[in-house]
């Protein structure tokens, strides 16, 4: 393996690794507080310990999200010195400020972990409402900074080298909005069906379970909505790639020619050798809507880009697929729940309902993975968009393979354990009984 | 010359971070030195305090690290490009250890209480507790030997002499030493009214002061030919005399206050102690920020950086001040002690 393969692997799976931890980040407080608040205004305890309970596995998804976000800040420097040279300056802002978010988060997680018996209860919510809140600013500098790699701002060259600054014109790059309200929405999505159908599962199994219900209902009450906005934010997301990114969006839809009227292709798999497309499903016309909201706009195709400078079109293209095919999935099954709950204010009484629930349980947390991989292998060969390429940024540092596999080998042991304690914390649930004793 | 001035001032926030991080973050790591070295009659309560104390506030203390490399690779890309390629080994081997102590440590609150299973994310978590020191400690030596140079020539001299030498892994020692220490005299102070707990972390302190002097006298000799630059601030400069008194008298209060059982005076002055070694290097190793060859003003990033970073850390600072005072004030204050029992 040669070492610019190796070091996009360990960033490709450093990265897809803290994703999952850094969503669960976002939306778990949200959860703990939404609890904490029922039990504070209903006095009904099993709020209480269900406000416990997910306090628990956050704490245990936090602490690896904070050291494998660690991992990532030092990653940025080991794998890509050059890079970082490069846009440290430039894109240090989102970075020092996220630093300040985390900060805030890990402080008022502390306070809320270990301090049900030290501080009022009303002080306890709040310490959760700070958790959220700096969770989800931490979220959004984050993907400032990334979103600045794909449409790059906010500086003056001459010859090579960054000569003027421009901070704030760099945070506000033209794709920082639309890219963290995507990643913003998929956070809550992601975590809000995980809990809802971990716990839909065992109300298939023990119906009558009022730990259970209250469960479900408050991670829907964050999923569901969430699922419903999401294909509107990602309605958003397509238009500006298509304006401002033509190579992602070329290699998104493997559209090798550029088209008047172009059509949507669902499915399929492309051939960048022979520009064509196999198996595919064609909307006449779907593709120039979708991007441009123009039936007979013309899409820009990889004909308009330099052969080497193509980005990897088959992974692009069914990563995509990936995506919204799991995005779609997760709203039409938000709707579904919305029009049961709206007509029979009940949703365990449908066990099929139950069942997709359960199904959807890791689809949020796929959707988000394939999205990533869409941003960021669609950016390829470059990591700066057209300024700088990754295999210019990679480190001199030979035998790159080597921390690729111990990190490989680190995070396989870490999932692994995370699985088998969360299993442990959650066959530890209460039984009917118990909680109706609560 | 006015923006000169922002970055070393910059540079000097990247050092109070650093402090803070070794002075809170530090011990973290020594409680978990104590955690493996835990003995005697007491031994659950030693390590049931270790985890009481680290707890709640092990994740905030971990964020002055991140703040660190974050300012750095913001106010200093050359600096931080150089450090991350030339070191790119300990480096790697520091992060494992810092991945596995924060998530051996959490998980050992949330598994099964059994012994196996404890003890197991126990040997764990103090195992990476004393690696991640140590090679925190070799990456601040190898910086202050002055071989961090732009690689030539092979692997082993690009990227294993620069911070495999006796000067560095004697500075990994020192860390470990001065970690070990400050856990110690805190947890003096943590075991509250419960007697007979403090005193086993009085003698342990005690152990680990007169380890961290010796330690530090090593380096010192060893800096000679090892970190000549560091060697030549430390003994040679206006500002040494002072700096040395200074920290001889932090460790006679230090080590007085513990005698006689002051802890809350032996914490204060163990504080200091380790915050004027991290200045001396600091200060014997100005103006250059990876010697021989990047100073301060040299890597420094544009003007208009520095400026928003400085607003950005003003901006910063009114939130997190304010934070973190509140979290030690929960966690640490008088009356949040363990009351006394048996």
């Amino acid at each position: 393996m040669n070492d610019l393969l190796a070091a996009r692997g360990q960033m490709a799976m450093s990265l897809g690794f803290h994703i999952i931890f850094a969503v669960v980040g976002i939306g778990m407080p949200l959860l703990m507080v939404l609890a904490e608040r029922r039990w504070l205004r209903t006095g009904d305890a099993v709020y209480l310990d269900l406000a416990h309970r997910w306090a628990r596995g956050t704490a245990i998804l936090f602490a690896v999200g904070a050291v494998s976000g660690t991992v990532l800040s030092f990653e940025l420097g080991l794998l890509w010195p050059r890079f970082m040279a490069f846009a440290g300056p430039v894109i240090g802002m989102p970075f020092s400020l996220e630093g300040f978010a985390f900060f805030t988060e890990a402080i008022f997680l502390g306070v809320y972990l270990y301090g049900w018996d030290r501080v009022p209860p009303r002080t306890h919510l709040l310490a959760g409402v700070a958790v959220a809140v700096s969770g989800a600013a931490s979220a959004v500098f984050v993907v400032m900074a990334n979103a600045w790699m794909n449409t790059p701002a906010g500086f003056e060259m001459s010859a090579g080298r960054v000569t003027a600054v421009h901070p704030l014109a760099a945070l506000a790059n033209p794709a920082a909005f639309q890219q963290t309200l995507h990643m913003l929405i998929a956070a809550y999505v992601g975590t809000g069906f995980a809990v809802a159908g971990i716990h839909a599962f065992l109300l298939l199994r023990d119906p009558a379970n009022a730990f259970h219900r209250r469960a479900l209902t408050l991670a829907l009450m964050v999923g569901a909505p969430a699922a419903v906005l999401q294909p509107l934010s990602g309605d958003i997301s397509a238009r500006a790639v298509a304006r401002q990114q033509p190579a992602k969006l070329a290699a998104i839809e493997a559209l090798f020619e550029t088209t008047r009227g172009a059509p949507l292709t669902i499915g399929g798999l492309p051939d960048a050798d022979s520009r064509t497309m196999r198996f595919g499903l064609e909307v006449p016309r779907g593709l120039s809507l979708l991007a441009f909201h123009d039936p007979d706009a013309e899409v820009p195709g990889l004909d308009r880009i330099p052969r080497e400078d193509w980005p990897p079109v088959t992974i692009v293209h069914l990563a995509f697929q990936v995506m919204v095919a799991l995005g779609t999935g997760l709203a039409l099954l938000s709707l579904w729940i919305g029009w049961r709950a709206w007509r029979r204010r009940d949703l365990v009484g449908s066990r099929p309902l139950l069942r997709a629930i359960a199904i959807a349980t890791p689809c949020g947390f796929l959707a988000i993975e394939a999205g990533w991989i869409v941003t960021e292998v669609g950016r390829q060969p470059w990591i700066i968009t057209g300024l700088v390429r990754t295999r210019d940024a990679v480190t001199p540092m030979p035998g790159i393979a080597v921390p690729f596999v111990l990190f490989t080998l680190l995070y396989l042991g870490l999932a692994a354990a995370v699985v088998w304690l969360l299993y442990r914390q959650i066959v530890r649930a209460p039984t009917a009984a118990e909680a109706s004793h609560a | 010359m006015h923006d000169t001035t922002l970055a070393v001032v910059l540079a000097g926030v990247i050092m109070l971070a650093l402090n803070a991080y070794a002075i809170l973050g530090g011990a973290d790591f020594g409680g978990g030195v104590w955690d493996l070295l835990a003995s005697g009659p007491r031994r659950p309560q030693q390590r049931s305090l270790i985890a009481d104390a680290i707890g709640p506030i092990w994740e905030a203390n971990h964020v002055w690290l991140i703040l660190a490399v974050v300012l750095l690779f913001t106010c200093f890309p050359a600096a931080f490009a150089r450090v991350a390629i030339v070191l790119h080994i300990p480096l790697v081997l520091l992060l494992v250890g810092i991945v596995l102590r924060g998530s051996a440590f959490t998980f050992r609150s949330y598994d099964s209480r059994r012994d196996a299973v404890q003890r197991r994310w126990g040997a764990v978590f103090s195992g990476a507790s004393i690696i991640t020191p140590l090679l925190l400690g070799a990456a601040v030596g190898a910086l202050a030997t002055g071989r961090v140079r732009a690689p030539v020539g092979g692997f082993v001299a690009s990227y294993l002499e620069p911070w495999a030498t006796p000067f560095a892994l004697a500075t990994g020692l020192l860390a470990l030493a001065l970690f070990a220490f400050l856990a110690a005299v805190y947890l003096t102070v943590e075991a509250g009214e419960d007697r007979p707990l403090a005193e086993d972390f009085r003698r342990r302190a005690l152990g680990a002061g007169a380890a961290a002097i010796i330690v530090a006298g090593g380096t010192l000799i060893l800096s000679r030919r090892g970190a000549p630059m560091v060697h030549a601030g430390l003994l040679g400069t206006r500002w040494a005399p002072p700096l040395h008194a200074a920290a001889a008298c932090a460790a006679v209060v230090a080590l007085g206050a513990l005698a006689v059982r002051r802890y809350r005076l032996a914490r204060v002055a163990a504080a200091a102690l380790v915050s004027l070694v991290i200045w001396g290097w600091g200060a014997s190793q100005f103006p250059w920020l990876v010697p021989p060859d990047l100073t301060i003003a040299q890597t420094a990033a544009p003007a208009t950086t520095l400026r928003f970073v400085s607003l950005g850390l003003v901006a910063g600072a009114v939130v997190l001040v304010p934070s973190l005072v509140y979290l030690f004030r929960v966690f640490k204050s008088a009356d949040s002690e363990r009351p006394a029992h048996s």
